[in-house]
């Protein structure tokens, strides 16, 4: 992408703020500036803020400034502009920092020595260079890896509400991801976006001591940094990361959280902007903007690298069909649910997998990529469980003892199930482990009930209980 | 937009001007860029902006302002910069070479957008639509002498192994062929003189234009999907349309790539508009895996995809529906059955939307323009069966199926509502049932078909087709119904015989309209199986009954083990279907009365 007239040495400064709105200026005189050129607020006191141009019209430019507009006024401010798009610096040299939303390091330590530039906004992967996603990942967490299995360039977020451990259980994702007979470490890179000092903290010591910080870059921004530059931190985030993926062949996880707070900033941006709101108040483009972030996951043909994105959002009131949870969950390929309810009784991780999905789940298991019975141990622990659910709730109707001998032994699955597949505390479980864990589950079950495997695996797999086991 | 023969241009107006205004940019707003100094500029007319000639189209004019959106990223463009007129509107090319190709939203052939092996959309690019340097083989239908008219057959190309691609007279020709040239040939090439103007095989049409038919004919005959629940509940017609709301992991798009692989079409144009990259990938390396049901070609060689993902140009995304539709008219012109897969129109919507709002129109409701009703109109519509122009006399049909995808899967929001009243068939998908892993999710309750099809399929396929779908339709019903006393008062609540509707229910459910698409003698049904299957059901309902009448406790008659057979149907080998049901009715009938 190349900026068309202005040079990059050639410097211009505009010194006709004539409105300042919320994050926004709005600027006169900014003749020969690009869309979406990068900009620099100068006041005098204070340092220098940059931004960014949103909208052009004739001579008068709209511009968001990132790091707030406390200070900016009429007069005394000067706008810079440069001449090309905004940028970050991206390479091996970042690893074991800790950034500010925006790239720039807020360690205290020196300045990283980029490998090179790249414009943080990307450019769409074109189609027919991607290659379809099909390598398991190994979370070491049961459900994840039973049920709802992540392969490598994935995008999956993890719907969480308010208080619920989504932090942790990605966390652990990072810490514990593994493909199974290659050894090729994984590269974390963390946005942080809107995360407080407690989490920050957080996030520091999982990332940044021992011999994870080797391996990542965490960029954080405040729930009190400005909101504006909410807006560039999963954009540098992902950048750095397809320079790893792409063209250096590493092996990329990237987690963003919050969504919930990107969503906001985009809301209040478009809000100062005085664009026609959307659903609930947000932008009518919010479903391309988050795309284009989504978007960025994946492989590509030719290369051995992958993008992967483990993305959190805190559904507002616990409410799936809210326009953030709603817009993710047509982007993304598929969704972890955490479950307010198992997280009151302890289950950890408190992942509710009748409404969490897998789409690219097919492709990454099966005979010589995990085990030939896991789609129809999934399925079949799938059925189980949620008939077991359906049971649970008759039975807050009718009682316990309305129910059928047939029906018991579904609600005990149910009550199990819970109790052992997926509460398996900070251990890490195996895939093996995690389907040996499925097949002796399924023991009180008649061979006969259990239709969603195949005969042979059954009888390789099923040791089936002794009849007065289950029978009160 | 190279092409310099008139003869090989299907012209639309007649009066076309060469003559091009040059303007400058004075205002941007993402994909929308205003211009001044091109007062000759209509509405529609392509535009060329910026120094790096970005793809546009006029969607406004106001006074001397010329409001534009852009096909491509706007980033880095100043103000000042020019702009060029065309003077022409936005064009779909039509020719050999359509087949199998990977396009994007503006008819651009995804291979030639990446260069030098790079991984991303370069700005900019402008490649030719179709292959211009390719020779096809030109077989003659015409001999010097003949009078031919507008879409008069001149002769045709092989396109794949099972496509004969048929080269038409174009619009606006008329006369007596002077020459005829049987020859490998590219699409410039001209292949036949009429009165001595040269006709190549390239063919332009506006995209936003339906093109022309002899006449609109009744939809009397079913496209066949080879989904159970669609051809036995809720039929579509050859030249009708329908539409799947579904919230976000319902399978939409899986319901769709199984049209797209299964139905009996001739050809398909696959629309994957606003959708996931690697859900794209996925049909790239399948398609060319697999074959065609009816033929036995690959089916990339019936297939026409065009791919805008989420995350490229959101005013292209709204071109790729009238991209694929003029494709999709195209092959009807020649004759044939073409099936249109939009995936998903709600991304389309939004992408009219976004313009829109950017453009500071009035919304109405949900922030959509209030003219969206008239552009989904506009849309559906172009979906027909219909009498081709021209000799010798031929038919053909364009269906349209077309995912939407509701926000919050509520389907009173715009889109859902205003492709309702276009569409013949609504196939709801249902959460609850995906929840169940209840695939494909079409909530019969909800759903419907307006197309009477009942005839064709009890002359065609069996004449207690009708019966029985009708008897299917009123079981479920009814098994719905017992559900919500069932959910309330528990199963021993319900009389003997309601029992039995319950099982019945139960095996229609499951064993009926529950399909996997990734097994792969489930995957697709053929109507004559589906009609097996569905007699068996039926006279399982019959035995259990009176097996009943004869005084056997209700438990025993429905948790037979013999039950479990019709879970097997689906997997009966195809050869033998009705030996297979006939047998599977009588074993039943045998083990319900020795109960």
């Amino acid at each position: 992408m190349t900026t068309t007239a202005a040079h990059p040495a050639f410097t211009v400064g505009h010194r006709t703020v004539t409105r300042v709105a919320g994050p926004l200026l709005v600027v006169d005189g900014m003749d020969g500036v690009g869309y979406g050129e990068l900009v620099e607020v100068e006041t005098g006191d204070g340092p220098v803020r940059e931004g960014q141009v949103l909208e052009l019209d004739g001579s008068t430019a709209i511009v968001q400034v990132f790091g707030g507009t406390v200070g900016i006024g009429r007069r005394e401010t000067s706008v810079l502009t440069r001449g090309r798009a905004a940028r970050t610096g991206v390479g091996t040299d970042y690893f074991g920092r800790v950034l500010d939303g925006a790239g720039r390091p807020r360690d205290g330590g020196p300045q990283p020595v980029p490998d090179d530039y790249r414009h943080v906004n990307g450019l769409p992967l074109n189609p027919i260079t991607r290659a379809h996603p099909d390598q398991f990942i190994e979370t070491g967490v049961s459900a994840i890896d039973g049920l709802i299995t992540l392969v490598r360039g994935q995008k999956l977020p993890i719907f969480s509400g308010a208080g619920l451990p989504a932090n942790s259980l990605a966390a652990r994702i990072a810490a514990q991801a593994r493909v199974p007979g290659d050894d090729a470490e994984v590269v974390v890179v963390f946005a942080a976006m809107g995360v407080t000092r407690r989490e920050a903290e957080f996030f520091r010591t999982e990332f940044l001591t021992g011999g994870a910080a080797a391996r990542s870059v965490l960029l954080l921004n405040l729930a009190d940094d400005p909101t504006i530059e909410r807006l560039m931190t999963p954009r540098v985030a992902l950048t750095m990361a397809e320079y790893l993926a792409f063209e250096q062949q590493r092996h990329v996880l990237v987690v963003m959280t919050d969504m919930t707070a990107y969503c906001e900033a985009l809301r209040e941006i478009s809000a100062a902007r005085e664009e026609m709101p959307g659903r609930r108040g947000y932008p009518g483009y919010m479903y391309t903007d988050l795309a284009s972030l989504y978007e960025r996951a994946g492989r590509v043909r030719g290369g051995t690298g992958s993008l992967t994105q483990l993305m959190i959002l805190t559904m507002p009131d616990d409410d799936i069909t809210h326009p953030i949870p709603d817009l993710t969950g047509y982007i993304t390929e598929g969704q972890i649910v955490l479950s307010r309810e198992l997280d009151r009784q302890g289950i950890e991780p408190p992942i509710d997998v009748l409404p969490s999905l897998s789409r690219l789940m097919n492709a990454g298991i099966g005979a010589g990529k995990t085990r030939d019975d896991h789609r129809g141990l999934a399925d079949q622990l799938y059925a189980c469980y949620a008939r077991g659910r359906e049971v649970r709730r008759l039975m807050s109707i009718v009682g316990e003892s309305g129910l059928p001998v047939e029906d018991r032994r579904y609600l005990a699955f149910a009550a199990a199930f819970e109790r052992t597949y997926l509460d398996q505390g900070p251990d890490r479980r195996t895939l093996a482990g995690t389907l040996e864990v499925g097949w002796q589950l399924l023991s009180p079950f008649p061979a006969a009930e259990l239709k969603r495997v195949s005969a042979e695996q059954l009888a390789r797999h099923h040791h089936e209980a002794s009849a007065t086991a289950t029978d009160d | 937009m190279t092409t310099t023969d008139p003869a090989s241009r299907e012209s639309w107006s007649g009066n076309r001007r060469v003559a091009t205004d040059s303007g400058r940019v004075v205002r941007i707003s993402g994909p929308v860029v205003s211009a001044t100094g091109l007062p000759h500029t209509r509405l529609f007319d392509v535009v060329r902006v910026g120094v790096e000639q970005l793809l546009g189209e006029v969607i406004k004019i106001d006074g001397d302002l010329v409001v534009t959106q852009v096909f491509e990223n706007t980033t880095g463009l100043q103000v000042g910069e020019p702009v060029e007129a065309t003077g022409e509107p936005l064009y779909a090319e039509l020719g050999p070479g359509l087949l199998g190709a990977i396009l994007d939203g503006t008819q651009r052939p995804l291979q030639n957008l990446s260069t030098d092996g790079a991984l991303y959309i370069a700005r900019g690019a402008d490649p030719p639509r179709l292959d211009r340097d390719l020779r096809w083989d030109f077989r003659p239908a015409v001999d010097v002498g003949d009078r031919v008219g507008p879409g008069d057959l001149l002769g045709s190309v092989p396109e794949g192994r099972a496509i004969e691609h048929r080269i038409l007279v174009p619009t606006g020709v008329s006369g007596v062929v002077t020459s005829v040239r049987p020859e490998p040939s590219t699409i410039l090439d001209p292949v036949v003189d009429v009165d001595g103007h040269p006709v190549a095989m390239l063919r332009r049409w506006p995209l936003r234009r339906a093109r022309p038919v002899a006449n609109r004919l009744p939809l009397t005959v079913p496209l066949i999907t080879g989904q159970r629940v669609l051809d036995l509940l809720f039929p579509v017609a050859r030249g009708g349309s329908a539409i799947i709301p579904g919230g976000f992991g319902t399978g939409k798009t899986v319901l769709e790539q199984a049209l797209a692989k299964f139905s009996t079409a001739d050809i398909v144009v696959y629309v994957g508009c606003g959708e996931r990259g690697n859900e794209l990938t996925e049909v790239l390396e399948e398609f060319p895996e697999l074959s065609d049901p009816r033929t036995g070609a690959p089916l990339m060689e019936r297939t026409v995809l065009i791919a805008n993902t989420s995350n490229m140009p959101v005013a292209a995304r709204e071109a790729s529906i009238y991209s694929g539709i003029t494709i999709a008219e195209y092959y009807r012109d020649q004759g044939y059955d073409v099936a249109m897969m939009a995936d998903s129109t709600s991304r389309w919507g939004e992408a009219l939307r976004e313009v829109s709002s950017r453009l500071e129109e009035m919304p109405a409701e949900d922030g959509y323009p209030a003219y969206l009703a008239t552009r989904l109109a506009g849309f559906y519509e172009r979906a027909g069966a219909v009498t081709c122009l021209g000799t010798p006399e031929r038919t053909g049909a364009v269906t349209i199926v077309g995912a939407v995808s509701p926000a919050g899967g509520d389907f009173s929001e715009p889109i859902t509502q205003n492709s309702l009243r276009l569409a013949g068939c609504f196939w709801a998908l249902d959460t609850a049932l995906s929840r169940q892993r209840h695939f494909p999710a079409v909530n019969w309750l909800r759903s419907f078909s307006q197309y009477g099809l009942d005839e064709w399929f009890d002359r065609e396929i069996g004449s207690d087709w009708s019966p029985l779908r009708r008897w299917a339709s009123a079981a479920l019903q009814d098994e719905g119904a017992l559900q919500e006393v069932v959910s309330l008062l528990g199963v021993e609540a319900l009389a003997a015989e309601q029992r039995i509707t319950l099982r019945i229910g139960q095996a229609l459910r499951e064993d009926l309209l529950q399909q996997s698409s990734f097994d792969d003698l489930d995957a697709s049904c053929p109507p004559q199986r589906l009609l097996a299957m569905l007699r068996v059901i039926h006279e399982t309902g019959a035995a259990m009954r009176s097996a009943h009448q004869r005084g056997v406790a209700i438990t025993a008659i429905t948790s037979a083990a013999v039950l479990t057979e019709l879970g097997r149907m689906r997997r009966w080998p195809p050869d033998h279907v009705d030996d297979s049901a006939t047998r599977l009715i009588q074993r039943i009938a045998e083990e319900m009365s020795s109960l």
